[in-house]
């Protein structure tokens, strides 16, 4: 068995650093208190998702030449890339608005919507 | 014939202009002036024109001129109808043709000899609106109008005016908010209401329209439409104080004992229209073949049979039901079967088929009469009848209600065989000697009238029952105007006195001349006072008229001689009573002096109509020139085939019904003129001797004939009679069905009941606990869930996405692990 870093840079590769990207989105948007920390958890976790995305389009990490999903990884990850600077700029009005209201952009004091 | 055309128009416009006076003061009444002081002027002028077109209408019929011998023959009498197709609206008139045999030959019946010389007596009919047509069977609103039409529309419109203007006078209490002391409210003060002044009007308008219905009426089927309206009619006004007990019940007692009589008359209009097929009077113009279909008066009094009468065909086939079902049997075609039997009605008809059907038919519709002109026994309602206002009691007992029983019996008369006439002759004999009696010991001033009224009817129907139709109709003309005005001037003593009982008046001739003097016109006039053969007032003539009647009646049948007794002892009875009345009331010393000074003569618009109607009172029996006295006038439209002496064997024995014109023959009318003037002189002396000048005391009289005064004061114990008789027994019966109505029906419904709840209760138990149940639970589930899952709802964004990683972990092992299970294996 030949250790993954030894071998020939292949879609896993790009899945691992993936992987490592969302998770620690996730780690990020469930441990900052500051709002905008959580947005930028919200950021990695899309680009990991993105990455995945893009290895998986890539025509030169399918190994045997053969164009298997062509340009659709690549638009794919365009989309992303746009809904999160969408999101990004909702989210942010959301977090100033509350700064306004609040004087503090701490999430835990967000709590208006409970049930 | 322009009078034929002209007659149905006046007097049809003049029977409906109180219908528009009722109807105005039923919508507007209230609002006619203050109180409804504007309906009296309304219902007044209408009356007052209704009078003028009757008026008018008389003139009409007289200026036409009497009728002319004419040279009919038997076979030129069917050219006379005119046939007018036009339908519903025919003015044809006629003919009745009087059959006069040359020599007036006597006893027998003249009917033998052949074409001799006719008076055509002039009666005009026709059909205004056919209210039902099927067949030959037809209904509909007409006329029948003839000069006892005419001069019924001229007495009941001219006594309703005076009536009219009379009451609204007396009846100006109800003007205002009216106390009725005689009424006691739970809280022991007097009632106290509404003025009811508009309501009073309008049932006068309504009255007159029902009367004047009747009098104009061309079939049976509608003189039974207004007769009952009369009856509705009387129920209104003599309930008029409702609120009174004695009121509402002598309403109802009029009403019911009214309708009794009724049912006869319904069995005698059955019998008629199943037999005949046809209510109407006279020959009319049938509305959908445009065919002349003959009359009740032709069917019966047939011209071929020179209206001698006869057992129609029609009750000949109608009670011959079973021989021609024998006929049917044998012989199935049918037009066959109806010349067969057409053959056969002369035969039957000699066998006596159908005689009985026609008898039953006249008694029936006399049985009606009985009931509304109050004869005996049904006569008990009358003097009850009393309870409503006086105007009331003058109009019902002179001019309407009253005397459409005898009116009736008037038109009606050619069809009432001899058995029948007997029946109406003995019923009103004893009728006259019942209610005379009973007024001897009267005290109310309007009860003695009351008796006097019945008595007076008595009179009349005996007068027709005896073949004297003109004499029995005339009278019922001159009582028309003496007897209103007796209670017009009874009104004007209680309105002075505010009290009904002769023994506390006396003396009031001083206080109020004109209503004395006037009632004494009054009581001269019911008595048939006047000069023997010279001159006298209008019940002088009427009155010898049916005891000439009478006597010739007793003379050709002297089995039935105690009819003349019975008038004759009635003229005495009579004049005793009225003059009873009258020094009683106003002749001697006052007996209770606080009345006394307290009398007052009543207004002018109450003595007005008193001096009209006495003015008539004198003269309306008067022969003036040229034929145009009531008796004249009457004896044009004398029922064709009555005017001679007929003999038959009837039902009830051998019946001769002698002709009204031998009357007037010298020994019997100058024994009659003569037996009248010294028995109603006889009873005028013996009042005098014993209210004027007390020579025989009342009291010691009364004393001696004990028993008979009790039986007298005590009317005859009739009331009471019937009590027991009916009026108990119905009771019992009501009680009876109302136990069973309380203790068996209303047990078993509320049984049912009982069980429909009980059955209800363990249904809503059900519903409460489990239906409810069950929705309950699943509410409150609901509820307690979405309480428990709120606490997820933190609004802490970091659990939130702790939740979703975890949450995401575990779909992710537990996808893991279940695809382990189903591939890997």
């Amino acid at each position: 068995m030949t250790f993954a870093l030894f071998g020939v840079v292949s879609v896993s590769h790009y899945l691992v650093v993936g992987a490592i990207l969302f998770t620690c989105g996730v780690v990020c948007m469930a441990l900052k208190r500051n709002a905008v920390g959580v947005l930028m958890g919200i950021e990695l976790v899309l680009n990991g998702a993105n990455v995945n995305f893009v290895a998986f389009g890539s025509e030169y990490l399918a190994g045997d030449g053969r164009s298997v999903l062509g340009l659709d990884g690549e638009v794919m990850a365009l989309f992303v890339i746009l809904l999160a600077a969408a999101e990004a700029a909702v989210a942010l009005a959301i977090t100033l608005n509350f700064y306004n209201n609040h004087a503090t952009v701490d999430v835990d004091r967000a709590d208006d919507l409970h049930g | 014939m322009a009078v034929a055309q002209l007659l149905p128009i006046l007097l049809g416009i003049a029977w409906l202009i109180p219908l528009a006076s009722f109807v105005a003061i039923l919508f507007f009444g209230t609002r006619m002036g203050a109180h409804g002081k504007g309906a009296a002027t309304v219902a007044t002028s209408s009356i007052g024109a209704s009078l003028f077109l009757s008026l008018v209408a008389l003139v009409a019929w007289t200026t036409a001129g009497p009728p002319m011998p004419s040279p009919h023959h038997d076979e030129g009498h069917a050219s006379v109808h005119r046939n007018n197709t036009d339908a519903g609206q025919s003015t044809r008139p006629v003919q009745a043709v009087v059959f006069r045999s040359p020599g007036h030959s006597a006893a027998g019946g003249s009917h033998a000899s052949g074409h001799g010389e006719h008076v055509a007596s002039a009666s005009y009919s026709g059909d205004w609106y056919t209210l039902y047509a099927s067949g030959a069977l037809r209904l509909s609103i007409g006329w029948y109008i003839d000069s006892i039409t005419v001069l019924m529309f001229v007495v009941v419109t001219f006594i309703a005016t005076c009536i009219h203007v009379y009451a609204a006078g007396y009846m100006h209490d109800e003007l205002h908010d009216v106390t009725d002391s005689e009424v006691q409210l739970a809280t022991g003060e007097p009632l106290h209401r509404e003025g009811r002044f508009p309501r009073f009007f309008q049932a006068l308008s309504l009255f007159c329209f029902s009367m004047l219905g009747i009098v104009i009426a061309g079939n049976l089927a509608m003189v039974f439409i207004f007769w009952e309206l009369v009856g509705i009619c009387s129920w209104f006004l003599i309930g008029f104080y409702f609120e009174r007990h004695s009121a509402s019940t002598a309403a109802n007692k009029a009403f019911i004992v009214n309708r009794v009589g009724d049912f006869g008359m319904l069995i005698g209009l059955m019998a008629l229209w199943g037999g005949l097929g046809t209510l109407h009077f006279g020959d009319s113009v049938s509305s959908a073949t445009g065919q002349v279909e003959p009359g009740l008066f032709e069917l019966v009094r047939p011209a071929e049979n020179h209206h001698e009468q006869q057992v129609p065909d029609g009750l000949v086939a109608f009670a011959a039901a079973d021989q021609i079902e024998k006929m049917a049997a044998a012989n199935p075609s049918r037009s066959e079967l109806r010349r067969e039997v057409a053959a056969a009605v002369p035969g039957w008809r000699e066998q006596g088929y159908g005689r009985w059907l026609l008898f039953v038919a006249g008694l029936g519709i006399f049985c009606g009469c009985v009931g509304k002109s109050a004869q005996v026994p049904l006569f008990v309602w009358l003097p009850d009848a009393m309870e409503g206002p006086t105007p009331v009691s003058a109009l019902v007992h002179s001019a309407t209600m009253v005397a459409a029983g005898v009116y009736l019996v008037g038109r009606f008369f050619p069809v009432l065989t001899p058995d029948v006439l007997l029946v109406i002759a003995y019923t009103g004999g004893l009728t006259l000697f019942i209610a005379a009696t009973i007024a001897v010991t009267a005290t109310d001033i309007k009860r003695v009238l009351a008796y006097s009224t019945v008595s007076q009817l008595g009179y009349m129907m005996l007068a027709l029952g005896v073949g004297g139709w003109v004499a029995g109709l005339f009278h019922l003309i001159t009582h028309a105007f003496f007897k209103s005005l007796l209670f017009l001037c009874s009104g004007s003593v209680i309105h002075a006195c505010h009290t009904n009982d002769m023994r506390k008046m006396g003396g009031l001739l001083k206080v109020m001349p004109y209503t004395g003097w006037t009632m004494l016109i009054g009581c001269l006039a019911i008595i048939g006072a006047g000069v023997p053969f010279v001159l006298g007032f209008s019940g002088y003539y009427s009155k010898d008229a049916i005891l000439a009647q009478a006597l010739l009646f007793s003379r050709t049948n002297p089995q039935h001689s105690i009819l003349y007794v019975a008038v004759a002892g009635g003229a005495f009875i009579t004049a005793f009573y009225m003059f009873r009345l009258w020094f009683m009331t106003f002749a001697g010393a006052p007996r209770d002096q606080h009345v006394f000074e307290h009398a007052h003569e009543s207004p002018r618009v109450m003595t007005a109509p008193l001096v009209a109607l006495a003015v008539f009172a004198v003269v309306a029996g008067w022969a003036l020139p040229g034929g145009l006295g009531v008796e004249s006038l009457l004896e044009q439209s004398r029922p064709a085939g009555t005017a001679e002496t007929i003999t038959t064997a009837g039902i009830l024995g051998s019946i001769t019904l002698p002709a009204e014109h031998e009357s007037h023959v010298g020994a019997i009318h100058v024994t009659a003129t003569l037996t009248a003037f010294l028995t109603a002189l006889a009873g005028v002396l013996l009042a005098a001797a014993m209210y004027l000048k007390p020579l025989v005391s009342p009291a010691a009289v009364a004393h001696a004939a004990r028993p008979i005064y009790t039986f007298l004061v005590h009317r005859w114990y009739v009331d009471e009679l019937y009590n027991v008789l009916f009026v108990l027994p119905a009771l019992g019966v009501a009680r009876f069905i109302s136990a069973i109505d309380t203790q068996v029906i209303d047990r078993f419904i509320n049984s049912l009941a009982w069980i429909a709840r009980q059955i209800a209760s363990v249904d809503a138990w059900f519903d409460r606990v489990v239906v409810d149940g069950i929705v309950n639970v699943a509410g409150s589930v609901t509820w307690k869930a979405g309480l428990e899952l709120k606490r997820v709802q933190t609004g802490n964004l970091r659990q939130y996405v702790m939740f979703i990683v975890v949450g995401t972990v575990a779909i992710f092992v537990l996808a893991t692990l279940l695809f382990r299970t189903s591939f890997a294996g």
